[in-house]
């Protein structure tokens, strides 16, 4: 045994090791590649055009971007898309969660209900709406004919606002569940007797919902709120897959036209000022959420 | 079903609906014969039809890229759960300095906008030779897939007794030796359930996949089902028997081990 | 069974948190010393500090003459009992006990036998294949004990052993330790906020308040001369009374403070000292009066009545306090003064 191997200096040491693994993929899977991005953006690389070689081109990739209406365009369709999603799935999971939680038979069946769908790949979710939507085929197409609210083949892709429908439904379908369980956390969190004191003094249940469980409800409503905005910013999966940003580029998030300006027309150097931007978006937003998030994740151990 | 009235009630069976309808959906078209895929038809289908499984079998051997998914899920998943185990412990249990700054990094790589980081990994991989293999898509979905498990596995230490492993060294076993006593043994469910979420991760994720394999053999499951091409049109029977195979594995696991999942979810949301 | 030095021990934590002030405390080899006080008085803080659970800040801890306090709980040759317990709920009772001895390498045979030796002193024969999870709470506290008393270390540490027991059991095992404690005559540095457990079971109590130790001496000192007035209301039940020393017209210098034990009080029918029945808390054997003083600031006052038969609230009565019972304390630092 070592002389003066106190405690708190063996846990130091050992935290190091410890910690050495997940640090080095983080530091080696995420930072260094943001950083080579970044380096990335001030280069022209078109891997269609190898021999122009990859000159140093400075801050000008930004500034096309900047001026790229197809850029500004994506940026609008996910900042609206991200502010309407994200609100409608904040309310019903917030309903779902206060089903599950007051539920006293069926748990079961609300459990399966939530899961599912938060398990099944976005993709294949996505792929289901598509085909829900379809023209020919859409049960949800042919239902609103039998009720008369849609023409005869309504083709709800061919239709530049429509088309938001099918990928906003896709999306709230997938992470609804994934709300109703972070706040189903923090409903579970919020002790009954205040509940019951408030109904001795004689507070309705919708009086009680906004006196008591929505303001003890705020950290996790923040948390939740966070994640998905974030992950409305990040929007890929569903909108490659329900429209391809179809019709045309009106269905276009971000990130999908960032992938389409690497992956398909190669211009790399672009495509990096493009994610760079994309970036620097989702971590403006993420600064200003981390104050209120960071104090409820990291909990109050000294 | 909930306490409450006949609205609350109705509410309930419409949220119900809502979420499980596509799932049925999903189901019942996949065993519709294609005749009928595009007409009205009802609910329930009048005849089964597995002649889209047939083919999705035997024309598109769909064998291979649940074996390539199944493969990266369970390679990301060996390297993910002794990684995130040993970091939740160290953020768990063990005073050192720089405890604040590693939480946040955990939190920030969470919150990439993952399109940011494909540039260079592209370039990366495409120098070690890694596209279309099976470690180039393993180091993304670990970075990716290990802030989560971190986070699960942290709140599932803070919730075991500090005081078992404090009586196991008093007891006069070593801080790896009680580790393995005692932190090892009760470690079981947690560890489980960030199995589970890290697999779910993998067999789930899009974006790295269709950056980083090339051809159609080392697709996985979301690239195969999303770029099958029909020589009209979408061969959606196909599609619909392949989304169903898609999610049997992960909805069978899901229910499962379904309230494991939901308790630690809350156990790691709830402040210990 | 080993001697324990704390000197000059403090204790500052990383956030500023002063859990220690500096100490010193001598613990004879063999000696049941208890830890009592109010929480957030630093007793725990203490034991763990002589487990090795928490390094000081300054000063050293020597354990049977060899200096400890850069040594991790391992190497420390101590045993501790915590206030939960900490069983490992994934063993057997046999494998709880083994644990600390399996874990030195001991020799099998000497394991077994040991091991059979204290299940049988602590009536766990039957329970030693059972799981922590069906065993009570009475057998988890002796299986706690026991994997203790395995070890024959230098000294045990008990961290409020008993404060998870009914009320009921709390006694009968109060009685079980300091029988333990005779039989083994290991040191014992034991830690409760109780001050009757305190009194009950310490050969020495160590009164501590605010990470310092107000002082340390056997129970019936600490009773009979408190060192000062946090140490005399802390001490005893129902709390000393402390008023003025002019109110109880005692010859003294102004702003001294007198301290009676309800106890020690007289309630009679005439005398110089005046007081009314406020209410009568009956307790079988004796009822507790609380009375006010015929002060200007009408003083609340206890006073423990023998019998049946107290004064009925309302009614006026005047106290009566032997010379021999008071306590005099300095009215700044509430330091006792020599009569």
């Amino acid at each position: 045994m070592n002389r003066d191997m106190t405690i708190e200096r063996e846990e130091r040491r050992l935290a190091r090791w410890f910690v050495a693994p997940a640090l080095a993929f983080i530091v080696l899977g995420s930072l260094v590649p943001i950083a080579a991005t970044g380096w990335e953006a001030l280069y022209g690389h078109d891997l269609r055009l190898p021999w122009l070689g990859r000159p140093f081109v400075g801050l000008s990739n930004f500034v096309e971007a900047a001026a790229d209406p197809r850029f500004r365009s994506a940026l609008l369709h996910t900042a609206i898309f991200a502010l309407i999603t994200v609100p409608l799935e904040l309310a019903l999971g917030l309903a779902l969660a206060l089903m599950m939680h007051t539920a006293i038979r069926g748990r079961p069946l609300f459990r399966l209900a939530v899961l599912l769908p938060w398990a099944i790949p976005t993709v294949i979710g996505a792929l289901i709406w598509r085909f829900m939507f379809d023209a020919r085929a859409g049960v949800i197409t042919a239902a609103l004919q039998s009720v008369g609210a849609a023409s005869e083949s309504f083709d709800w892709f061919a239709h530049p606002l429509a088309a938001w429908v099918p990928i906003g439904a896709a999306d709230i379908w997938k992470t609804t569940p994934f709300v109703a369980i972070l706040l189903l956390a923090g409903l579970q969190t919020i002790d009954p007797a205040l509940h019951e004191a408030a109904r001795m003094d004689g507070a309705g249940s919708v009086r009680r919902f906004a006196t008591i469980t929505l303001p003890l409800l705020r950290p996790a409503l923040v948390v939740a709120a966070a994640f998905r905005m974030l992950d409305a910013l990040r929007l890929f999966d569903v909108a490659y897959v329900t429209t391809a940003g179809g019709p045309g580029t009106s269905t276009e998030t971000l990130s999908l036209y960032a992938f389409v300006a690497l992956m398909q027309r190669l211009r790399f150097g672009y495509g990096s000022a493009l994610s760079v931007a994309i970036f620097l978006l989702t971590f403006a937003f993420a600064l200003v959420w981390v104050r209120a998030l960071g104090r409820s994740l990291i909990g109050d151990r000294t | 079903m909930t306490s409450g009235s006949a609205v609350a009630r109705l509410a309930s069976a419409a949220l119900l609906v809502l979420l499980l309808f596509p799932i049925f959906w999903m189901l019942s078209s996949s065993v519709t014969p294609e005749s009928r895929l595009f007409e009205a038809r009802p609910l329930l289908p009048a005849a089964l039809s597995f002649a889209h499984y047939r083919a999705l079998f035997d024309e598109r051997d769909f064998l291979i890229p649940l074996g390539n998914s199944l493969v990266v899920a369970a390679m990301t998943t060996a390297v993910v759960l002794p990684v995130a185990a040993l970091c939740a412990y160290a953020l768990a249990r063990l005073r050192f300095r720089g405890r604040g700054l590693l939480l946040a990094l955990i939190l920030a790589v969470s919150m990439f906008p993952q399109i940011s980081i494909v540039p260079p990994l592209y370039l990366i991989l495409r120098e070690l030779r890694l596209l279309d293999t099976y470690p180039g898509l393993v180091l993304p979905y670990v970075t990716f897939s290990a802030p989560l498990a971190v986070w699960l596995l942290t709140g599932f230490f803070r919730q075991l007794p500090a005081e078992l492993e404090q009586a196991a060294m008093v007891d006069g076993a070593s801080r790896l030796r009680a580790l393995r006593d005692v932190v090892v043994p009760l470690a079981a469910p947690g560890v489980a359930t960030a199995a589970i979420l890290t697999f779910l991760y993998c067999w789930n994720e899009f974006l790295f996949a269709l950056s980083f394999t090339l051809s159609p053999d080392r697709y996985t499951v979301p690239v195969a089902v999303t770029l099958f091409r029909g020589r009209y049109q979408v061969p959606w029977g196909q599609v619909l028997a392949a989304t169903v195979v898609a999610t049997i594995p992960v909805a069978l696991l899901v229910v499962a081990v379904q309230r494991r999942i939901v308790a630690g979810l809350t156990a790691g949301a709830s402040k210990g | 069974m080993a001697a324990i030095r704390i000197d000059g021990v403090a204790k500052t934590y990383p956030n500023g948190h002063v859990a220690i002030r500096p100490l010193d405390l001598a613990i004879d080899a063999g000696e049941f010393l208890v830890l009592v006080g109010p929480s957030g008085c630093g007793k725990s803080t203490l034991l763990r500090l002589l487990a090795g659970l928490e390094t000081p800040t300054s000063g050293r801890i020597a354990i049977g003459g060899v200096d400890v306090t850069g040594l991790p709980p391992q190497a420390r040759d101590l045993a501790m009992v915590f206030q939960s317990y900490a069983l490992y709920p994934h063993m057997s009772v046999r494998g709880n006990l083994a644990y600390g001895l399996q874990v030195r390498r001991t020799d099998p045979q000497v394991v077994t036998r040991r091991v059979a030796a204290v299940a049988a002193a602590l009536d766990l024969g039957d329970l030693l294949d059972r799981r922590p999870a069906q065993l009570s709470g009475g057998e988890r506290q002796r299986v706690a004990l026991g994997r203790a008393m395995v070890r024959q270390p230098k000294a045990f540490l008990l961290d409020e052993p008993l404060s998870n027991l009914d009320p009921a059991l709390r006694a009968q095992a109060r009685a079980e330790l300091r029988r333990l404690h005779r039989a083994l005559a290991v040191t014992m540095v034991y830690v409760t906020h109780d001050q009757e457990e305190a009194m009950t079971l310490g050969g020495r109590v160590a009164v501590l308040r605010d990470g310092a130790i107000e002082q340390v001496a056997p129970p019936l000192d600490v009773y009979a001369e408190p060192v000062n007035t946090f140490v005399a209301r802390f001490i005893g039940a129902p709390p000393m009374n402390l008023v003025p020393a002019a109110l109880l017209a005692i010859d003294a210098a102004p702003g001294l403070l007198a301290g009676v034990r309800p106890q020690d009080v007289a309630l009679v029918t005439s005398g110089s000292l005046r007081a009314t029945v406020d209410f009568v808390e009956p307790r079988g054997h004796d009822s507790v009066v609380h009375l006010r003083l015929d002060s200007p600031a009408a003083d609340p006052f206890l006073a423990v009545v023998a019998g049946a038969a107290p004064p009925p609230p309302g009614s006026q009565v005047f106290v009566r306090i032997a010379p021999d019972r008071l306590h005099l304390f300095d009215g700044r630092y509430g330091v006792r003064m020599k009569r």
